[in-house]
């Protein structure tokens, strides 16, 4: 229902969105690897002066098994305000919770108890093939048309995988958003510039060479995603694809610049083939073209083979596998998940081309196995993987968990799940939060998380 | 006989298309932020303007070849009709209305996505029951077409003139002084006001 005032979680700009409240809950992805119970969406408590601080207060059951709910977001965001877009009073309620295995969409309501989300609608996987002709459906963001959903594959499972529309009132699938994809294949992540009119997707694989783990075949061959591609946004045509070359696989999570007058983004590889390290990469405009430069080295570390799962024996090293990022409301400070090594990295991001590192904590890790203050048991596994900042950039909260076949690989005897917390320093720097740590409970693990009122993966604008 | 009511609601309709966000101030307040640049600001007015100028006038020429055809009660059941089924439209699917315009828009750009905006809204429809006044004012029955076109193009002139006075002055105020954190409280829900205001007209006129 439309509204008389614009929602108050919407800003114009990402300098107003910073000084939004401090977020009180969080919506996190749990979803169970062994496909027996239905996956759900928990509810975090985030307020440090609750008795239930850092607890689970509520959940949504899926009415299925084995989504494997992944990526999700709001039916309508920050991007609302746009000039050219205006859709100011759609309120910002629902979450729109793909998953990833069963190509389900959830619209869950959020509203009349933010702490017991409610599930309102659910569009079966033959929908979605019927009017938008994709599966296996991945990310989802606010914008100018709609609800965008990206699919990593066609509906009978191949190649290529693409974008659609939801309309942000009724939910209806409105169709495929692509009217020229050129060469584009692969689909993995997605986001724009609003104030360029462009749109960036990146690349994984097709869903034969991921559901049931990675392939090392097609991965020493150069198979994965390794391209980016740019679109104009309006005329949802492709413009330009930039190939990272054979030795980097793996082009995963892109993260824009906030503010609109910019025009440059951030996106990590996760491994190179050459020597196991992980990759930042700057793009930005250069005359009528979009470029990019590798910013960020992130080398493996030598190990003892028997530390190490079969998978990596022969290479006696730990990759940092880098499989998120996200970068801070002002663009200043970039969050880098190192699922491999354990670390999350804070970079200087004030100039793109020349990142510095400006903190540093350990967590989990393949051979590392570091602790928290709070956790029971003294040796984690799993690392830092989906990472969320709130608008202020004053907290930073991360999963442990990538994908239910593939964790497996990495860490073989199992994976246990938590939920932890940054506080972040006035000019950077970053540690754990003592008091925070959420030991998932057995049989899900924990994925993306999605703040109250907005995060800073989750909404764009058009204002500086 | 000098009619002031008509002149006042065209000039009004003018003023409230010039408040709303969405018919243009704002657009060109984002491209001003976006280049850094006032003088964007205020070239950015002129297509929008004109966009609008060119929808409320291809209406009102429509009207006026009806009117040199048809009797005052036809012209203003047909009106009632068009207007009336515009306000359901509005009510049912009014939220759907996408006009795919980028934020790197040209001023041609600009021109086409206010031209789209104010048709779609039904923005020249709102100016027949005023201009039909008008042209009636000195006359019964039936409206003759030159003093049909002289009064339409004046309706034009007092309507696009309003609106272009009120998007220059907030845009002016709120890209040099105010900022656009007003929007999150101000920005009032306009589509809801205005479809009540063209099911009010609708129903006047058809009972008129």
């Amino acid at each position: 229902m439309a509204t008389w005032r614009p929602d108050p979680s919407f800003y114009p700009s990402p300098r107003m969105a910073a000084k939004a409240p401090k977020e009180t809950l969080a919506y996190v992805a749990a979803f169970d690897p062994d496909r027996q119970r239905p996956d759900a969406i928990a509810v975090v408590d985030l307020d440090p002066a609750s008795a239930s601080y850092s607890q689970i207060v509520g959940q949504v059951d899926m009415p299925n098994v084995g989504d494997e709910l992944h990526h999700f977001g709001w039916n309508a965001c920050s991007s609302c305000l746009c000039p050219n877009a205006p859709h100011p009073h759609v309120e910002r309620r629902y979450l729109v919770v793909p998953g990833l295995r069963s190509s389900r969409l959830h619209i869950i309501d959020t509203k009349p108890d933010p702490r017991k989300p409610e599930i309102v609608r659910v569009i079966e996987p033959e929908e979605v093939a019927e009017r938008a002709n994709y599966s296996r459906l991945h990310t989802i963001h606010c914008g100018p048309e709609g609800i965008y959903v990206n699919a990593l594959a066609d509906r009978d499972g191949k190649a290529p995988g693409g974008i659609f529309l939801l309309d942000h009132d009724s939910f209806d699938v409105l169709g495929q958003w692509e009217m020229d994809r050129g060469p584009q294949k692969l689909a993995y992540d997605f986001w724009w510039h609003l104030g360029h009119d462009t749109m960036i997707t990146s690349e994984w694989g097709t869903p034969d060479t991921f559901e049931n783990g990675l392939v090392p075949e097609v991965l020493l061959g150069s198979q994965y995603g390794r391209r980016l591609h740019f679109w104009d946004l309006h005329t949802r045509k492709h413009l330009q694809e930039i190939d990272f070359g054979e030795e980097h696989q793996l082009v995963f999570e892109l993260r824009p610049a906030h503010d609109p007058t910019k025009a440059h983004g951030f996106v990590g590889c996760v491994i190179s083939l050459k020597d196991l390290s992980a990759s930042i990469w700057t793009w930005y405009r250069e005359g009528n073209q979009w470029a990019v430069k590798k910013v960020i080295e992130i080398p493996a570390e030598p190990a003892d083979p028997d530390l190490l799962p079969p998978l990596l024996k022969g290479f006696q090293a730990v990759p940092p596998l880098v499989t998120d990022i996200d970068l801070s409301m002002d663009d200043r400070f970039l969050y880098v998940s190192c699922w491999g090594t354990g670390d999350m990295i804070q970079y200087d991001v004030s100039d793109p081309l020349a990142p510095k590192e400006a903190g540093r904590v350990r967590i989990g890790g393949i051979v590392a196995r570091a602790t928290h203050p709070k956790a029971s048991n003294g040796r984690l596994n799993g690392g830092p993987q989906m990472v969320e900042i709130s608008r202020d950039g004053k907290r930073v909260y991360f999963t442990n968990s990538l994908y239910g076949a593939i964790d497996p690989q990495f860490y073989p005897e199992g994976l246990d799940g938590w939920m932890v917390k940054l506080d972040v320093g006035d000019n950077g720097g970053i540690s754990f939060d003592g008091k925070f740590f959420v030991d998932w409970p057995k049989g899900h693990r924990p994925h993306q998380v999605r703040l109250e009122g907005g995060d800073c993966s989750s909404d764009s604008y058009c204002y500086s | 006989m000098m009619d002031f009511w008509p002149w006042l609601s065209l000039a009004g309709l003018g003023a409230f298309h010039g408040a709303n966000p969405a018919m243009g101030w704002l657009f060109a307040v984002a491209l001003g932020l976006h280049r850094q640049s006032a003088r964007t600001v205020w070239l950015s007015l002129v297509p929008i303007a004109l966009g609008h100028a060119v929808s409320i006038g291809t209406v009102l020429a429509a009207m006026v070849a009806f009117g040199a055809v048809m009797d005052l009660r036809g012209l203003q059941l047909v009106t009632a009709v068009f207007i009336l089924g515009l306000t359901g439209y509005l009510a049912i699917y009014g939220h759907r209305h996408r006009v795919r315009v980028g934020m790197q828009a040209g001023m041609a750009g600009l021109a086409a996505w206010s031209f789209l905006m104010a048709t779609s809204h039904g923005a020249g429809l709102m100016l027949v029951p005023a201009v039909l006044s008008l042209c009636l004012s000195d006359q019964a029955g039936v409206a003759g077409t030159t003093d049909s076109l002289s009064v339409s193009l004046a309706a034009i002139a007092v309507h696009t003139g309003a609106m272009l006075a009120v998007i220059a002055a907030i845009a002016l105020m709120v890209f040099t002084w105010l900022g656009l954190a007003g929007l999150r409280s101000a920005w009032i829900n306009f589509d809801r006001l205005w479809i009540a205001a063209l099911g009010a007209t609708g129903i006047i006129l058809l009972v008129w």
